[in-house]
Parts: C-alpha cells; sequence; structure tokens
C-alpha cells in the first residue's frame, strides 16, 4: 500500500485529512500517515523506508523546517526519491526558489485547496 | 532717587547669577541709605558740637563713596561688603569713644554692623561682625571698669537732643536698610515662583509627550507585530473553514444515510459533524485570543498584575514577532529555540508590559542576528533562544541570540531612552529603557544584559516570585 506522509505541526491536520480525504480512505486509493516535526518526519521515514512515496510537507515548523526534511530526504533517499511536496503560508519567492532548488516537487500554499489537491494526489497514484 | 543712584552704582555682569546681581543691588542700597544717614548724623552733630564726630563720619562718607565705585568696578560684593562693615564699625568706634565711651548715646549703633552685614552679606559676616561688635561693647565696659575717662567732645547742654538724634536715626537705619532686604527677597521668590510656574508647564508638556512617545512606540511594536499577527489568525481560520466546509458535507451524507436508513453510519457521522464543530470553536477561540492579545498589546496597560502562565506568553510572542519580522523580510530566517521550565506555575505580573519587553528582546535578537547574517559570514546559523527557569524564589527569563554583540563602550548607554543604533526612522530608543522601567520599577525584578562582541548577546529578566 502506498502511503501519503503528512507532515505538519498543527495536529489537527490530521483530523482535516482524514475527513476531506474520507471517501478515499474508505475505498483504500490513498492512505495517509501523519508526522508532527521535521525530525518525526525523519524517523518514520527510516523505519518505514519506501513506503511512504509521497511527501506533503508545511515548511514553517519549529525545530527542523519543512526546507531542512526536503534536503534531508532528497540527500537520504536518492532511489527511488519519494515525492515530495512543499506546504507553506508564505507563498514567496525565496521560499519557493530555495524548495525548488532542494528539489521539491510541487509547491502550495495556504490556504489548501482540498480538491486541486485531490485531483493532484489521484494523478500521481493513478 | 535712590534706585537711579543704585542702578549707577550696580554693574551689568550678566555672567554672574541672579542670586549675585541680587546681592550687589542690596550691598549698593545699603550703602547709599548708609550715607544718607551719614549726612544726617553730620548734620546732628554739627548742631550737637560733635566736630570729631563729624570729621568721622565724613571721613566715613568718603570712604563709602569710594567703595560704591570699586563695586561699580566689579569687585566682589562680599568684600565691599565686609568693607562696609569694616568702616562702619570704625567710625561707629570712634564717635563712641569720642562720645563718652562707654555712656555715649552712639554707642546702640554697634548693633547695626552685625544687623545689616548678616542682611547683606550672609550668615558667616554676620556672625563675624556681631563677635566684633560685642568684643567692642565688651572693651569699652573693661575700659569704664578699670577707671578711663572718655572725651565727651558734644555740647553738655545738647545731650539730650544728640541722644534723641542718635537713637532715631539708629532706629530708622536698620529699618530701612531692612525694608530693601525685603523688598529685594520678595522681588527674588516672585521670580522663583514664575520660574517654578513655568518649569510646572514645561514638565506638564514633557510629560504628555512622554505618554505620547510610550504610545508611538507600542503602536511602532504593533506594526511589528501585525504581519505575524495576521499569519498566526490565518492558521485557525483555515481550519474553521476546512472544518466547516467538511461539516457541511457530511450533513449531505447523513441525511442520505438516514433516508437509507442506515442510522448507525449516520450516528457515526453525527459524532463527527460535533467533533469538527468542536474543532471550529476551537480554533475560533484561539483566533480570539490572539485578537485579543493583540488588543491588549495596544491599550494602555491596566497595570494590573495577575496570575500569568509566562511560557504561554513568552512563546505567543516568540511566535508573533518571528512571523512579523519573516513576513516583513522574506528572505529572513533564523532557528527558534525554546527551553521552557514547566515547573515555574503562574507568576503574578502585568502580562501586557511583560509581554512588552519580551517582544523588545526578541526583535532586538532578531535584528542583531540579521545584521549578522547580512555580513555573509561562513557557516553562520542565525540562532534566538528563548528559555525560562525557575531557581529558589526567582524566575528568570532568558532572551539570547548569537549576533554581533554589543561593543562595551555602547552597553553603559543601552537602557537611555532615546538611545538606538538603528538608522534614524528604525528605532524609537525607547524600547530598552521602557523594558527596563517595567522590569525594575514595574515588577520589581531586575533587567540584565551579558554580552561577547561577535559572539552574542542574553538579555535576561530576573522575576520575584
Amino acid at each position: 500500500m502506498e502511503k501519503i506522509l503528512v507532515v505538519d505541526d498543527e495536529r489537527d491536520i490530521q483530523t482535516l485529512f482524514e475527513q476531506r480525504f474520507r471517501k478515499e480512505i474508505k475505498s483504500g486509493e490513498l492512505e495517509f500517515v501523519f508526522a508532527f516535526s521535521g525530525e518525526d518526519a525523519l524517523a518514520y521515514m527510516e523505519n518505514h523506508e519506501s513506503e511512504a512515496v509521497l511527501i506533503l510537507s508545511d515548511i514553517n515548523m519549529p525545530g527542523m523546517s519543512g526546507l531542512e526534511l526536503l534536503r534531508h530526504l532528497k540527500k537520504k533517499y536518492e532511489k527511488p526519491p519519494p515525492i515530495v511536496m512543499m506546504i507553506t503560508a508564505y507563498g514567496d519567492n525565496e521560499n519557493y526558489s530555495q524548495a525548488m532548488q532542494l528539489g521539491a516537487d510541487d509547491f502550495l500554499t495556504k490556504p489548501v485547496d482540498f480538491s486541486s489537491l485531490k485531483e493532484k494526489l489521484k494523478a500521481k497514484f493513478v | 532717587m535712590f534706585k537711579i543712584i543704585v542702578d549707577f552704582f550696580v554693574p551689568a555682569q550678566n555672567d554672574k547669577s541672579a542670586e549675585y546681581q541680587r546681592r550687589v543691588r542690596l550691598v549698593a542700597y545699603a550703602i547709599v541709605v548708609t550715607m544718607v544717614f551719614a549726612l544726617f548724623y553730620v548734620a546732628a552733630s554739627w548742631v550737637a558740637g560733635y566736630f570729631t564726630g563729624l570729621s568721622i563720619m565724613l571721613g566715613s562718607w568718603i570712604g563709602y563713596l569710594i567703595l560704591l565705585f570699586l563695586l561699580k568696578q566689579g569687585l566682589n560684593v562680599f568684600k565691599v561688603a565686609n568693607i562696609f562693615g569694616l568702616i562702619g564699625i570704625i567710625s561707629i568706634y570712634g564717635s563712641i569713644y569720642f562720645s563718652g565711651g562707654f555712656e555715649s548715646p552712639v554707642l546702640p549703633w554697634l548693633a547695626s554692623t552685625p544687623i545689616v552685614l548678616l542682611l547683606i552679606a550672609g550668615k558667616k559676616s554676620g556672625y563675624f561682625w556681631a563677635i566684633v561688635a560685642v568684643l567692642i561693647v565688651l572693651s569699652f565696659g573693661l575700659m569704664d571698669y578699670l577707671g578711663l575717662q572718655f572725651p565727651k567732645a558734644y555740647y553738655e547742654s545738647k545731650e539730650d537732643y544728640f541722644t534723641l538724634s542718635c537713637q532715631t536715626g539708629l532706629v530708622l537705619i536698620i529699618f530701612f536698610i531692612s525694608i530693601v532686604f525685603e523688598n529685594l527677597r520678595v522681588k527674588a521668590f516672585n521670580q522663583v515662583t514664575e520660574q517654578k510656574n513655568a518649569l510646572e508647564t514645561t514638565l506638564s508638556e514633557l510629560k504628555a509627550a512622554q505618554a505620547q512617545l510610550i504610545q508611538s512606540e507600542k503602536m511602532a511594536s504593533l506594526g511589528e507585530l501585525t504581519a505575524g499577527i495576521a499569519h498566526e489568525i490565518q492558521n485557525p481560520l483555515n481550519f474553521v473553514n476546512n472544518f466547516a466546509e467538511v461539516s457541511n458535507e457530511l450533513i449531505d451524507e447523513m441525511k442520505d444515510e438516514m433516508a437509507a436508513g442506515n442510522m448507525q453510519l449516520a450516528t457515526e457521522i453525527a459524532d463527527d459533524v460535533k467533533q469538527n464543530l468542536d474543532k471550529i470553536n476551537h480554533h475560533g477561540k484561539r483566533a480570539d485570543s490572539i485578537v485579543k492579545g493583540m488588543l491588549q498589546h495596544s491599550r494602555s496597560s491596566s497595570g494590573v498584575k495577575e496570575p500569568t502562565d509566562i511560557n504561554a506568553l513568552a512563546d505567543e510572542y516568540l511566535r508573533l514577532s518571528y512571523h512579523g519580522l519573516r513576513a516583513k523580510d522574506k528572505s529572513f530566517n533564523v532557528t527558534l529555540k525554546t527551553d521552557f521550565d514547566e515547573n515555574i506555575g503562574k507568576l503574578s505580573v502585568v502580562p501586557q508590559d511583560l509581554g512588552r519587553v519580551i517582544l523588545n528582546l526578541l526583535t532586538n535578537a532578531f535584528y542583531a542576528v540579521n545584521d549578522k547574517k547580512k555580513l555573509n559570514i561562513e557557516g553562520f546559523e542565525p540562532v534566538v533562544a528563548v528559555s525560562t527557569k525557575k531557581t529558589g524564589n526567582k524566575v528568570e527569563i532568558k532572551v539570547s541570540d548569537n549576533g554581533n554583540g554589543i561593543p562595551q563602550s555602547l552597553l553603559g548607554k543601552i537602557f537611555q531612552p532615546f538611545f538606538t543604533t538603528k538608522p534614524t526612522g528604525e528605532g524609537t530608543g525607547l524600547g530598552l529603557s521602557m523594558s527596563y522601567d517595567i522590569i525594575t520599577i514595574g515588577h520589581n525584578g531586575e533587567l540584565k544584559v551579558e554580552t561577547t562582541e561577535g559572539v552574542g548577546t542574553v538579555f535576561s529578566i530576573h522575576l520575584p516570585v
């Protein structure tokens, strides 16, 4: 089963994703796991290598930032590199170009448009 | 009349203090009044046939005139006053000696010198001439006791007249010189009152300006916060919107399930909706408290201490100020570190005030690391840390940065009002001075700074529990 790892320091993001994607989860189209910090996300990847194929990460988090996580991920998991999508409230050029330079596959700004995210996720998996 | 003469002899000494100039006028008046009385005395001596006294008095009159010119030349007023005292007492001594010594009607005049000198030259001169006068009285007494015969160089027949004019003259001269003294004293007092009123007006204007500055300082820091606040509100608002939308969909599903008779599923969805409403409520309250915090920050401080969670307060301002700066300067990035002691409990503080201090220290810390970052030092990672710790009966809140530090030469000035190293228009220079007052005066605490140039700065707030 291919999993999507969602990384955000806001814990309610879990409930929100589970409800927003309830149909997809129920039907088994998508499966989500959650980490609440960059460090947690790295630890999860350590233990469940190659399980998560898509990572959706917030950038502004206390401790390890999303960009740092991105750098670690892209360096460590070269083959096959997981798809990493960055989400941030700051949709500025600096953040965007930095994310792209580090190898992000997509760049979304908050508030997240769930229907377009749904499209994107389905496109990646189907 | 007197005034014209005095004005003539009083030099314009604008470089001297007002009190000195007052004294010069006083001495000039005293000499002029004395000279007038000396002339009366000369006339009275003429009538009484006391020609020795007349000569003495004319001699002293010339002495006084010379003295006035010396005063005009700018001779020190205390010297003039005491020479005036010396001439006076010598002429009085002479007059007494030649008009019957211990029994002379001129003897009471000895009282005039110490009194007048006390008024015009101050206490020290007063004491000195009082002692001299008493010694002279004693010496006359002793000479009398030893049986010395004093000359009595006036007409015996005019004794009553002579005594009368001497005593009247004495009463009047002391009275007139006192009047001059009193007038000048009242004038000086009025001047002081006027100055005091002017100062009071200035002071109240300054106080108003200060209040205005404090308000603008608050507004300036609020400006720094707005972007951070907007960001902080955005997150809960996103949740509110998302959970509301999802709940709407869920209700539709619930209706479908109910129509299909699946009560079990419908109940499950209802539970989810209920949970979502709780979440909406929770995030709504979160946004609410952020707005309240913002209002609290801009409002004038209530000044009321209330039990406050210091860790939460520090954390809130850390987030707000960071996001505030982050929004203003997109390239700004810094690693935030927090180390909160969970055993602090609630501390009785004025939350708006303490919040402002923390905000201020943080803004400075961010500014410092950002400044250093501009130097493009290899491997420099900006770090700003906030920590709290309880030690004994004190709570310490530390804000540290690894910026450029504060030069030793400026360290003494940082808590002074209006001192700032920021470019004009960027800093009010009031942040640290107000912080210092809030901590030391408002909370009985201490605000300390440790800094190493090139390494960083640590500000620590120490509050009594």
